[in-house]
């Protein structure tokens, strides 16, 4: 791995768990649990298209590593473990297709965080009723990702431009 | 976006949408809250009396009133299940996942869902 790749990978590292951190501050707008806008997506997406798949990963796993030792706890690192391996895992699947847009790949991602992490709470509680939360929750993930591919797009376009000039 | 977008968003969200009919129309209303902990049942309390109760040895407390069950102080960080507000239709749940502990809506004559 080359110097330069390295130091990128960790400057985005460092801006997903600054970008977890904004989103603690943000108060829920709703009672449902998980309801969110998965603002560190931007900038895994934004990995994920702009240097390639296993770096996504990478700086999926070791910001929720170390955002969850940092303002979390086992609990949190479990449910965000469940959302990001089952979202990153899709993502690129459909990423890899090459059917897709970026802004509906960001959409799977974030309707599979919100499965993976409603499926480790339906296995912790041990309570299926949770699964009433399923609707809103594919709505409401459908809508961060829309936002969030659409951001993560921008990003990408004005990356471009810099390293053109 | 394409084509191929389009429908698999209009996919998910018409998922959500089917979902979301078929859960609603389930719901009738209930007569009683069943208190879960880590998967074990607690106890059960009728919806038709009013009452405060404590629950999982004080970490949460439970207020029954006019038929309504809802969280009235939770000893958790987030106090997710206070603002979960008022539930009374068979199948809602307040969740309170720092203290593992949920509150269900239960017709209160259902067998499989007693036994499940």
């Amino acid at each position: 791995m080359k110097v330069s790749k390295i130091t990128s990978l960790g400057l985005f590292v460092a801006l997903a768990m600054i970008l977890s951190f904004i989103e603690h501050q943000i108060p829920p707008l709703v009672s449902v649990p998980g309801i969110k806008l998965g603002l560190p997506n931007v900038a895994i997406v934004f990995v994920l298209y702009g240097i390639g798949e296993k770096e996504a990963v990478a700086v999926s796993l070791v910001r929720l590593l170390l955002v969850s030792m940092l303002f979390g706890s086992m609990m949190s690192l479990m449910y965000g473990a469940a959302g990001a391996v089952l979202s990153l895992t899709v993502m690129i699947l459909l990423k890899k297709s090459g059917k897709f847009s970026y802004v509906t790949v960001s959409v799977t991602g974030g309707v599979c965080h919100n499965i993976g992490q409603i499926a480790v709470a339906c296995f912790v509680t041990k309570t299926s009723e949770l699964l009433y939360y399923l609707p809103v929750l594919l709505i409401s993930g459908t809508v961060a990702g829309v936002l969030i591919g659409l951001l993560a797009g921008i990003v990408i376009k004005r990356m471009e431009k810099q390293k053109k000039q | 976006m394409k084509r191929r977008d389009i429908l698999l968003i209009g996919g998910i969200l018409l998922v959500a949408l089917v979902l979301f009919l078929f859960l609603q129309l389930g719901k009738q209303p209930g007569a009683e809250v069943i208190i879960r902990v880590d998967g074990q049942e607690q106890g059960r309390y009728s919806l038709s009396a009013d009452g405060s109760y404590s629950l999982n040895s004080g970490t949460n407390l439970l207020r029954i009133e006019n038929g309504k069950a809802y969280m009235e102080e939770a000893n958790c960080p987030d106090h997710y299940c206070m603002r979960q507000g008022q539930i009374s239709r068979t199948g809602e749940t307040i969740t309170c996942l720092p203290n593992k502990l949920t509150v269900t809506v239960s017709g209160g004559e259902n067998f499989a869902e007693i036994v499940g």
